[in-house]
């Protein structure tokens, strides 16, 4: 009410001179009907109303809070002093709002993608389980599922938790149809109860029920939102009609919400189309133990905890291990909250973006502080004045935050635009990454927007204010220009906080560098062959059409041939799985030759049908033996090439050659024929054994054509699709990139990561630098005129410039040492984020300090050599 | 007009305001009329001091006591009138019960009885 009343002061005033009019005209109208002449009767109304203006004071003092009041005077005071110095504020504000935009836009992302809960119903109650073994650490510690398994968790845990299981990395051919393009689309099998078990359904039509998860039942399908929008334009008619997956018959009996999500540890939000897992998958797959094909979900009853139910299931591990002593059998389980498995990964980088923010955010603080102070300083004078006529120290501190927060809000408004930029930038920058659809402004954004305002706002204010010290002020005024101790004080605080910025961008450049260098370490690996002008092209011919092995072979026979036909390809292959293009499925072998391994026991060897040409195309060096033969295929295929991992596993001190491994799924017997080099299959993973077998034969219905060209083999792109289309028109094509893509998708993270630190450093090294050079260009300024006594008394100016330039220099060399020890200190917690490189890189610390150095000794150059370069006498008359 | 002859009568403090609000009792009026219907029913022994009335009369609408409104005065003048709301009604009933608990006992202490009814409020 009252504050209400503050702000209609003007209003209640002009309310009042009306009132006072009227009193006027009616006590003069009594006054003349007593017989007053009108002159007369006008003097005794205004007699009798007093001083008019007295009451308009009156009036206008009750009406005002006298602290609100302050404020406002101050804010006007402030925008006032502000606009003279434009340049000073709209530095400040541009450091303030890098500073806050950062902070907003990474709280932003760790509040999005690290804290808030899933979209599904009570999603605390939801944890994803994994199988494991004794001593597993890292990915091991939580791997797929085995169908098997997962039937027997589910039926001992059902007092305990819902659980479902889902497939996501099923991949279906989208026949042509209504003059659409084939296309390739990353799909899920899942069990009935998934959608329900997360809490969530279907938007339109209906979810998988028990009769739909049968090996008998019909085909059906339920598209993501997206996938509906773009394939099939939005049109609810889609419901109940039919779609070609893989050239068999769907039936469309859902479309997701579009804020459905579902994304793992192990794969990202890219599922366009989720079939019953009951229907899909072979039968063996959903029934063994050591083929681990799912992920497993699981929603605790009410009472439930989350070791009760892992106890639970870890018992029925145990037996099955014990049923079943298989090498590829685990024998214990583990889980975690669906979030954290969401998110796991990327909990450590943001979190450190977050802290690089937090310091940039600091040292804008820091810097806008000691602007602050040097313009106090600047106003010492007129301060000192103002506190000698009377001025509160209080109002004084009061405009100095105010003044602060002006410029913080401003920057903080300012951030906030910045921040909303970078948000589009980083969705858009980072689509890899897990819930980044989840990215988005809240009320708890908004808050911690206020919140940095305001904390801002009071530490460069109050940093200040403390310079401004009321016993100061009579030495102000007295200091005439020849004390040249003048306000060494302001500047002691000012050197402090130099260093303590200093110290923070040294921390910050450290991480950079070492994010920098293992990327950098990470984009030279080698792959194991030359990388450049490959093109992959990836294809999947479906069951139905090509049932028979002979088709299949045929097919990619054709295919191959064809595609070398083309002007232009030096070489060309096939291989089910390029190198650096994952990990592609592996298999527990034993060697013919030696003794047997207790049951269960084997080689783990990755395994690639590759075709003849391949090892030549690629470039893979043949170390021993020979490649495949062109009639090494169908029956003939049982022939292997390893790697030299794999030669070196299996036949330690042996000669490979002729020798035989065997297959412990396919149970057959291959002749190896050759060795090859060593390739990775992730850019970022070691060598793993692997093994060749033709792709001619063996079962394959996938492969990926590798292209060699001599330059431009983005070219061969349309071309090689338009060969397919013409073979089958319905048979799309994916992963169409060439390796260094490949490489560069594979990095993009830890690209991303490195960079933005690296970006935040800089930011830190200008802002130091700045502050560096302001301090120094004061303190000179103001020895001015000692500076000119002593050079008028013969200094050299050699010396001058020394002696400004370690003044300057030392808040540096205090800010680089204790910078260089904080680093040490924390540069251990982003050890899970450096690839070959170690923490305490020693290249990388004493780098950061010579840059430091440089920069810092070129920002105190220049007032030192202006220092030195003074004119005596010019400079003693300035007093 | 002043009346220099009475005996300056310095309002009790707050008394003001409950005059004020008995005043619109008998109906809305705009601040002239109010001090005037003050001063005569006290038989010109009390003056409203204007500098005092009119801060009073926004001090009591801020406090939702009386409401006003633009009218027309008498003489066809534009007129800001007050009205007594329901609130005010209370609080002049509040006041008027301190103010004879007050007037009763500072009689007693003068040694003086008052009549049963004090005052004209």
């Amino acid at each position: 009410m009252s504050l209400l009343r503050f702000f209609r002061r003007r209003r209640a005033d002009s309310d009042l001179a009306q009132e006072i009019d009227l009193y006027l005209a009616e006590e003069t109208k009594e006054n003349v009907a007593r017989g007053l002449s009108p002159e007369e009767a006008r003097r005794q109304a205004r007699l009798k109303l007093g001083n008019a203006e007295s009451v308009h004071d009156r009036l206008w003092r009750q009406n005002t809070l006298a602290a609100l009041d302050h404020v406002l005077h101050d804010l006007k005071y402030t925008v006032r002093t502000l606009s003279r110095s434009p340049g000073f504020a709209s530095i400040a504000i541009l450091v303030m709002a890098l500073g806050i935009g950062a902070n907003l836009a990474l709280f932003t992302v760790v509040r999005s993608v690290l804290l808030n809960p899933l979209p599904y119903r009570d999603p605390s109650r939801l944890y994803a389980i994994f199988e494991t073994e004794k001593g597993a650490e890292g990915n091991r510690a939580f791997m797929p599922v085995a169908g098997g398994s997962f039937g027997q968790w589910k039926e001992s845990a059902q007092s305990v938790a819902e659980m479902a299981l889902v497939s996501p990395w099923r991949q279906y051919n989208v026949s042509a149809d209504g003059g659409k393009l084939p296309e390739q689309i990353d799909a899920a099998w899942c069990s009935a109860n998934f959608l329900s078990t997360l809490g969530t359904a279907p938007a339109i039509g209906r979810s998988f029920t028990d009769a739909d998860d049968r090996p008998d039942a019909e085909a059906t399908a339920i598209l993501s939102d997206a996938f509906w929008r773009r394939r099939y334009n939005g049109d609810p008619a889609i419901l109940g009609g039919k779609i070609w997956l893989n050239a068999q018959i769907y039936t469309v009996i859902g479309i997701l919400p579009s804020t459905f999500s579902y994304s793992s540890s192990m794969s990202g939000n890219t599922i366009q189309v989720w079939t019953a897992a009951g229907h899909e998958a072979p039968d063996n797959v959903l029934h063994t133990f050591d083929d681990h094909e799912f992920l497993v979900i699981a929603r605790l009853l009410p009472g439930a905890t989350i070791s009760g139910l892992l106890s639970q299931l870890n018992t029925v591990q145990k037996q099955i291990k014990a049923d079943h002593p298989g090498g590829a059998v685990h024998d214990l389980v583990s889980g975690r909250s669906m979030l954290d498995d969401a998110v796991q990964d990327y909990k450590t980088p943001l979190y450190t973006l977050l802290a690089a923010t937090g310091c940039v955010l600091l040292i804008a603080c820091l810097n806008v502080a000691s602007l602050l102070i040097a313009r106090t300083a600047a106003r010492s004078k007129e301060l000192a004045i103002r506190v000698a006529l009377g001025g509160g120290r209080l109002r004084l501190l009061s405009e100095r935050l105010t003044e602060s927060f002006v410029l913080s809000a401003c920057g903080g408004v300012l951030g906030l635009l910045l921040a909303r930029i970078a948000l589009d930038w980083l969705v858009r920058a980072r689509p890899d990454m897990n819930r980044v659809e989840a990215i988005h402004f809240d009320g708890m954004v908004a808050i911690f927007a206020v919140g940095a305002i305001f904390a801002c706002a009071v530490f460069s204010g109050v940093m200040s204010a403390l310079t401004a010290d009321g016993k100061q002020i009579l030495v102000s005024l007295q200091e005439s220009s020849r004390s040249h101790s003048a306000s060494r004080s302001h500047a002691g605080l000012r050197r402090g906080l130099l260093a303590l910025e200093v110290g923070l961008t040294v921390v910050l450049l450290v991480g950079a560098g070492l994010l920098l260098k293992s990327y950098q370490r990470l984009r030279t690996t080698d792959l194991g062959v030359p990388v450049d002008n490959v093109l992959t092209i990836h294809l999947t011919l479906p069951d139905a059409r090509y049932k028979e092995p002979v088709q299949q072979v045929a097919f990619f026979e054709r295919l191959i041939e064809r595609v070398r036909a083309l002007p232009g390809v030096k070489a060309a292959g096939l291989v089910s799985t390029a190198p650096g293009q994952g990990w592609g499925g592996d298999q527990l072998m034993t060697v013919a030759e030696h003794p047997p391994l207790s049951p269960g026991e084997g080689l783990d060897l990755m395994v690639r049908g590759a075709e003849p040409g391949y090892f030549s195309a690629m470039q893979i060096p043949l170390l021993r033996g020979r490649f495949f033969k062109p009639e090494e295929r169908l029956q003939r295929a049982h022939v292997a090439i390893l790697n030299r991992s794999a030669a070196q596993l299996c036949f330690p001190g042996e000669d490979p050659i002729g020798k035989h491994v065997k297959s412990h799924i396919m149970e057959e017997v291959y002749e190896v024929v050759g060795v090859v080099g060593d390739t990775r299959w992730h850019i970022a993973q070691p060598v793993h054994p692997t093994l060749y077998w033709p792709i001619y034969g063996n079962d394959y219905t996938v492969a990926t054509i590798v292209i060699r060209s001599s330059q431009n083999v983005e070219a061969f792109a349309l071309p090689v699709q338009k060969v397919i289309g013409e073979m089958d028109p319905d048979l799309p094509v994916s992963n169409v990139m060439t390796l260094r893509q490949t490489i560069g998708k594979s990095t993009i993270g830890e690209q991303f990561d490195s960079l933005l630190v690296m970006a935040f450093g800089i930011i830190a090294l200008v802002l130091a630098a700045a502050g560096l050079y302001g301090v120094l260009a004061y303190l000179v300024a103001q020895r001015t005129g000692e500076i000119g006594i002593r050079i008028a008394l013969g200094a050299q100016r050699e010396q001058v410039l020394r002696l400004v330039l370690i003044d300057g220099l030392r808040p540096a060399l205090f800010g680089l040492a204790f910078g260089l020890g904080a680093s040490a200190l924390i540069v251990r917690l982003i050890r899970s984020m450096l690839y070959e490189t170690e923490p305490f890189d020693p290249m990388v610390f004493l780098s950061v300090s010579v840059i430091l150095l440089l920069v810092a000794g070129f920002a105190c150059l220049a007032p030192a050599w202006r220092a030195s370069r003074l004119n005596p006498m010019q400079a003693l008359r300035t007093e | 007009m002043r009346k220099k002859n009475e005996p300056n009568a310095e309002m009790l403090k707050g008394t003001l305001d409950m005059m004020v609000l008995r005043t619109l009792v008998s109906g809305d009026a705009h601040g002239h009329t109010i001090a005037k219907v003050i001063e005569h029913s006290s038989e010109d022994v009390l003056e409203v001091e204007q500098g005092s009335l009119y801060p009073a009369l926004h001090r009591l609408e801020d406090r939702g006591w009386v409401s006003s409104y633009w009218g027309a005065s008498e003489n066809n003048r534009k007129a800001k009138f007050y009205r007594l709301t329901a609130a005010g009604r209370k609080q002049l009933a509040h006041e008027k019960d301190r103010w004879r608990l007050m007037a009763r006992a500072i009689a007693m202490v003068m040694g003086e009885e008052l009549p049963a009814n004090g005052g004209k409020l």
